[in-house]
């Protein structure tokens, strides 16, 4: 089964990337950007299991790995 | 006084470390694979700078769960004496013994040039060799070395003059505030509640032998040195002197 967890900046973290593309956007036209921000997306492919235990599984290895508690916060997405 | 100093996938001052605390300053020093379940008989381990896992995910984040991680972790919650350099400064938030976060410096740039820092702190088991305030100036090599942390552990860590190094000028623009990644309060090197434990984005390692010019850095590891002595002889308080 596939799933996705997208990890982003919590809000007021400082994110220079999302903030040098937003400015370029602007400084290109694009006058309705009001602020970009840049997360990561990981997509994972996992053994045929029940939802909840899939959920359960990629809530830990978010938590505990793939995003840091102290800048970012993650959301797990299963189609 | 023996360091341990640990080797990563990826690190790459490990040698640096290794030469500066052996042959420069004449301290015993092991290497320590991270593959390793036990630190071995030393009095200060030593995580050097580099890009472990080639700071895939984060920058640290896949070190802190190497197999001598939890050595390390036993090591410091015993009192023992810990730095963590550049790489390492990022791994020991990542594996939360030290707080905060190392993220993307503000310029986006990775910045190598020499920095001036002033010495925050000289009451500390790493600064005790300093001056109080004291200038020096230590190379850094770093992209991701902007260090943040939410408003309350940064008072917490001013109030307890936990921030041993700040950054402080001669003030080139690497960022608009003049600091050169962008860290908040313009901070360089912090340690933890207890006090054993440093992390630091400058190299002290690189400015310990008087061939590169400067020997800035040698006093962090004398000043530990002094601390394990002072600890050793037990003298009431086990506090060593300056």
């Amino acid at each position: 089964m596939k799933a996705r967890v997208y990890v982003t900046y919590k809000p007021g973290v400082l994110d220079p990337q999302g903030q040098t593309v937003c400015q370029f956007l602007q400084n290109h036209g694009q006058s309705k950007v009001r602020d970009v921000r840049i997360g990561k997306l990981i997509e994972f492919d996992l053994e045929d299991m029940p939802r909840a235990e899939a959920e359960s599984l990629l809530t830990e290895v978010s938590s505990s790995l793939l995003a840091n508690p102290v800048i970012e916060t993650f959301r797990v997405e299963m189609p | 006084m023996t360091f341990a100093v640990i080797t990563f996938p990826g690190s790459n001052c490990d040698r640096d470390c290794h030469h500066a605390l052996g042959a420069v300053l004449g301290y015993p020093v092991r290497a320590v694979f991270h593959k390793e379940h036990a630190l071995g008989a030393c009095d200060a381990v030593v995580i050097p700078g580099g890009f472990s896992y080639g700071d895939y995910l984060r920058a640290g984040a896949l070190a802190k769960l190497s197999p001598i991680m939890p050595e390390v972790r036993k090591f410091a919650e015993a009192g023992g004496l810990v730095i963590g350099i550049c790489n390492g400064f990022q791994i020991l938030c990542e594996a939360g013994l030290l707080p905060g976060a190392l993220i993307r410096n503000r310029s986006l740039r990775f910045v190598s040039r020499k920095v001036m820092l002033r010495v925050e702190n000289t009451r500390t088991s790493f600064t005790s060799q300093y001056e109080p305030a004291q200038l020096i100036t230590v190379p850094i090599a770093h992209g991701e070395g902007c260090y943040v942390a939410d408003d309350r552990t940064i008072e917490e860590l001013e109030a307890e003059e936990r921030v041993v190094f700040r950054y402080a000028g001669p003030r080139r623009e690497d960022v608009p505030d003049g600091n050169p990644n962008g860290s908040r309060n313009a901070i360089a090197g912090i340690i933890n509640a207890r006090g054993n434990v440093l992390g630091l984005m400058p190299h002290p390692e690189r400015v310990c032998d008087p061939l590169v010019g400067r020997t800035d850095g040698a006093s962090v590891f004398r000043s530990m040195a002094a601390a394990v002595a002072g600890l050793r002889r037990a003298d009431p308080p086990a506090v060593f002197v300056v």
